[in-house]
């Protein structure tokens, strides 16, 4: 495989506690999970309390990957417009709506790709982005032609 | 005002270390707080001062330490 010389590509990883997502659900119920989660994820992570917060947590490290690979300045997308879609077959994708979409638009992204992961207490997602050279130069512009820009930042 | 906001950093936040020793300005998520348990310190305020963070104070900088966190909850009050 090789990419064409007008796109690039980002990448986003996370990594979250599966414990302390189950005390967050002890402690603010549904209230943490409807702030959080859109209702598709959580009807994607029905189970025991043990295993929907092992999904959960993933999904979590989903929206942070998703964030890192977004770069945002200043104002964050709420956590509800970054969604993992879970397909029939088990395998999931990204859909972006609100200012989430905007930013992947303003950075050309054309493809979002995602993988989740748990095991014992550990959840961790990684994420990456297909951009076109086009939307990488209109990013540079709103952001002052900053090189790094303020990805990556944990 | 800021012992509330400190009480609830040390139930919330996992720092990896006492609460007591990180100073109002100090950078919380340098100190080891992570976005999950942002949102866990932005849900708890929210309980302990009967208010909602709007959409648009929902970014990093409104929980990176006590002082952005005591100006947060200030304007919200006066809104």
């Amino acid at each position: 495989m090789s990419l064409n010389t007008k796109t690039s590509i980002r990448v986003g990883t996370d990594v979250v506690d599966v414990r302390q997502v189950a005390e967050s659900i002890d402690s603010f119920g549904s209230r943490y999970l409807q702030r959080i989660y859109t209702d598709h994820e959580l009807h994607s992570c029905a189970g025991t309390p043990r295993v929907r917060a092992a999904s959960l947590a993933a999904r979590f490290a989903a929206k942070e990957a998703a964030i890192k690979v977004l770069r945002p300045v200043g104002h964050q997308p709420d956590w509800r417009s970054v969604e993992v879609r879970r397909h029939t077959d088990g395998w999931c994708t990204m859909a972006l709506s609100g200012h989430a979409a905007d930013l992947a638009d303003e950075a050309g992204i054309a493809e979002l790709a995602v993988s989740l992961t748990h095991e014992g207490d550990v959840a961790a997602a990684v994420v990456v982005a297909l951009c076109s050279s086009e939307g990488d130069t209109a990013e540079k512009s709103r952001l002052g032609s900053s090189p790094a820009g303020p990805g990556g930042v944990d | 005002m800021d012992d509330v906001i400190r009480k609830v950093l040390a139930e919330y936040a996992h720092l990896p270390v006492d609460v007591a020793t990180i100073s109002d300005d100090d950078d919380l998520y340098q100190a080891g707080m992570t976005s999950h348990a942002s949102v866990n310190v932005m849900l708890a305020l929210e309980d302990e001062f009967d208010l909602e963070f709007p959409e648009a104070m929902l970014r990093k900088s409104t929980f990176e330490s006590v002082a952005a966190i005591r100006t947060a909850l200030g304007a919200l009050a006066s809104s």
